[in-house]
């Protein structure tokens, strides 16, 4: 059982046979879990998947209304990934993430509200206004970014891992990333190190179906784009359903255990789907009739409300936590609208070390 | 205080700072085997292979692993073999190292640095022979040391491991031979302090790296006609030392200014406005650059020669700038 203040309160009270406390948004881990019944644990997967989903619908909403600054991509339809693969993470370990980040960085613990202050522009956003909804993280949380250049990160990944193996620590990096980084050089590059090095790290591929417009099939010689791709690297790949939270937990469970014992890489692909366009910008006309729907009746929500019922899971207490984490995120995009602005001036810092950007004497 | 070539002042610099910090480690290609320029002889016997990382020929790998790395608390030195294959893995560099501090509101820290083999000189054709070090100034975030003296390779060196900013360090391939002195002890250059390395009152000449030595050739030689050059060693592009060299235009009036890239968009054009703009009244003649040319560098001796700089073209500009006569209007 982890020791940490803020773990510890939410357990205690989800143990104790309450449902989740509203304000808790500080991710759920792996230690978060460990002591709980199945039914709470349930829960809480529930809820943590049902905060993005809230969480992403504003966001959609705020974008319409012309108040996010920027693109955003967002993550509805892919929330069991990042909360199932969150779930198998010790809060020591680390996640890196891509563009279409917001719920892998929520999933660890990134304020919510810092979130809605960097997508809009506001004073106090996670990024100081330098980020966007591209660039969120939150160091503390152990989740080091949503990176927005295709498969840039995951070479990076490869090197926390490597910091971990030289410093003798116990951490897991996982990483992020979708079917359409497959295709770019630096996924080949990272797999390879890592697998060659022996790299504690999780490479989680979550495919949706789609790079950006393109239906990935199109562009891919092959049925798992990263998964089989995987193998030419040695490294031990699982295929799961990416909308079903509890077998995403459970393969997760496992690639991270074989990486913590020093076994080297593992890929995890999940099969998943955007509800929405590439971003919010797109309309994603390009998807066949009946698709969107299809998929929809999968929707990772539904699905894992459904076991959990099945399991005896309190139907009340289910249709009770969307429209109270809505509730919860409206307010904190309400006060997000009211905070200040940045100051100006803070474009001319954080350059350098020291604080600043001066180049020259 | 020993003499050593620039590339055993490199693998010495090196050592130091592994000896120093444990968290100092090294990734990249055939550093086992010493390097191909022998920067790294004897530092993976010295600290094993945990610390002494070969890399597959993966140039995105190594600089975002040297990344990771450093977010994850270690001071890494990553090598890109040249130059050159900078261009393998720029988005690493420049839209992940470059920026990531700035767009995280200072919440990461990226102690790295990047060391390679940089310039031309030896006939290594078009791809291994480029000065590269003006693709790594036009992006802000990354700073550049550029040394010219084994002593600077050593101190340059051991401030950038030691910088919490990342750091990009050319070597000069042109140099590795050459001997100097390194001090003993904790030898440590900062960055962004130039070295004037010959005082003089006529006429200003700025150089980099490899072309520091031609512009001391070039001063001997103007000495020799009776003219007194000053010779700045910029040491760094970023930070940009541009008070010594204003100060020293405000002495001299005039300057000559010397890159190995090429001319079209070189370091030497952005000084040179930097002195247009902040001692315009200071000048007695038009700045003038020396410059690499605007081709591809070709291989065959004299072929490459026409298209560097070299002591004879510094001299020739020197006089240009000390010939120079203001005309009045005609009134």
């Amino acid at each position: 059982m982890s020791t940490d203040t803020s773990a510890g309160q939410a357990a205690s009270g989800a143990a104790g046979g309450t449902h989740p406390t509203p304000d808790r948004n500080e991710g759920l881990t792996a230690d978060d879990l460990r002591d709980l019944s199945p039914a709470d644990q349930d829960l809480l997967l529930y809820r943590a998947m049902a905060f993005v989903r809230a969480f992403e619908e504003r966001v959609e909403t705020l974008y319409k209304q012309g108040q996010v600054r920027g693109p955003a991509h967002l993550a509805l339809g892919h929330e069991a990934v990042a909360v199932g693969v969150g779930a198998a993470l010790g809060r020591q370990d680390r996640s890196i993430g891509t563009y279409r980040g917001h719920h892998h960085a929520l999933a660890r613990g990134t304020p919510p509200e810092g979130m809605m202050l960097e997508l809009l522009g506001r004073a106090g956003g996670v990024c100081g206004g330098k980020g966007g909804s591209m660039h969120v993280l939150s160091v503390e949380h152990g989740y080091l970014g949503s990176h927005a250049i295709i498969g840039a990160h995951l070479p990076v990944a490869a090197g926390l891992g490597w910091a971990s193996q030289v410093l003798g620590e116990d951490r897991v990096t996982a990483c992020f990333f979708g079917d359409g980084a497959t295709n770019i050089g630096a996924f080949h590059e990272a797999l390879n190190l890592a697998a060659v090095w022996h790299l504690p790290v999780v490479f989680v591929c979550e495919n949706n179906g789609y790079m950006e417009y393109t239906p990935i099939e199109t562009v891919v010689p092959v049925t798992y784009p990263a998964a089989d791709r995987a193998a030419a690297y040695g490294l031990p790949a699982i295929t799961v359903d990416g909308n079903d939270v509890s077998a995403v937990r459970e393969v997760a469970v496992a690639a991270v255990a074989t990486a913590r014992r020093g076994e080297g890489p593992v890929l995890v692909e999940a099969r998943t789907y955007r509800h929405g366009g590439h971003s919010v910008a797109d309309p994603a006309a390009y998807r066949p009739l009946g698709e969107v729907e299809a998929w929809k009746a999968r929707d990772p929500l539904a699905v894992h409300r459904d076991a959990a019922l099945a399991r005896g899971g309190d139907p009340a207490v289910y249709e009770a936590v969307l429209p109270e984490v809505r509730e919860q995120v409206a307010g904190m995009a309400r006060r997000a609208q009211e905070a200040p602005r940045p100051d100006a001036a803070d474009a001319w810092t954080d350059v350098w070390s020291d604080g600043s950007s001066t180049w020259r004497s | 205080m020993a003499e050593l070539t620039y590339r055993e002042a490199v693998a010495a610099g090196l050592a130091r700072e592994m000896d120093r910090d444990p968290t100092v480690v090294l990734i990249g290609e055939d550093l086992r085997a010493g390097g191909v320029f022998k920067t790294t002889k004897g530092l993976f016997e010295r600290f094993g292979p945990v610390r002494v990382r070969d890399t597959p020929i993966s140039e995105q790998a190594i600089v975002g692993a040297a990344m990771g790395a450093a977010m994850g608390g270690l001071r890494p030195v990553a090598e890109i073999m040249f130059s050159d294959f900078y261009a393998t893995c720029w988005d690493g560099v420049v839209n992940e190292i470059a920026k990531a501090r700035y767009m995280s509101a200072g919440r990461l820290t990226l102690p790295l640095v990047i060391r390679s083999a940089n310039g031309g000189g030896i006939g290594f054709g078009a791809q291994h022979s480029q000065a590269t070090e003006n693709w790594a100034m036009c992006v802000p975030g990354l700073k550049i040391a550029c040394p010219s003296t084994p002593g600077d390779a050593v101190g340059l060196l051991a401030t950038a491991v030691r910088s919490d900013d990342p750091v990009l360090v050319f070597e000069h391939k042109a140099l590795y031979g050459v001997r100097g002195e390194v001090p003993d002890g904790d030898h440590v250059v900062p960055l962004g302090r130039a070295a004037v390395r010959r005082s003089g009152a006529d006429v200003t000449l700025v150089g980099l790296a490899a072309t520091v030595p031609m512009c001391l050739a070039a001063a001997d030689d103007l000495a020799a006609a009776g003219v007194e050059a000053e010779v700045i060693d910029l040491r760094c592009l970023v930070p940009l030392d541009a008070a010594t060299v204003l100060g020293s235009v405000g002495r001299t009036g005039r300057l000559v200014v010397v890159e190995e890239n090429p001319g079209q968009l070189g370091w030497g054009a952005a000084v040179a406005a930097l002195v247009a703009e902040e001692a315009f009244g200071d000048l007695r003649a038009p700045v003038l650059r020396v410059s690499g040319g605007n081709v591809p560098l070709p291989v065959a001796k004299e072929l490459e020669a026409e298209v560097s700089p070299s002591a004879a073209k510094v001299v020739a500009a020197a006089q240009r700038a000390l010939d120079h006569r203001r005309v009045a209007p005609v009134g």
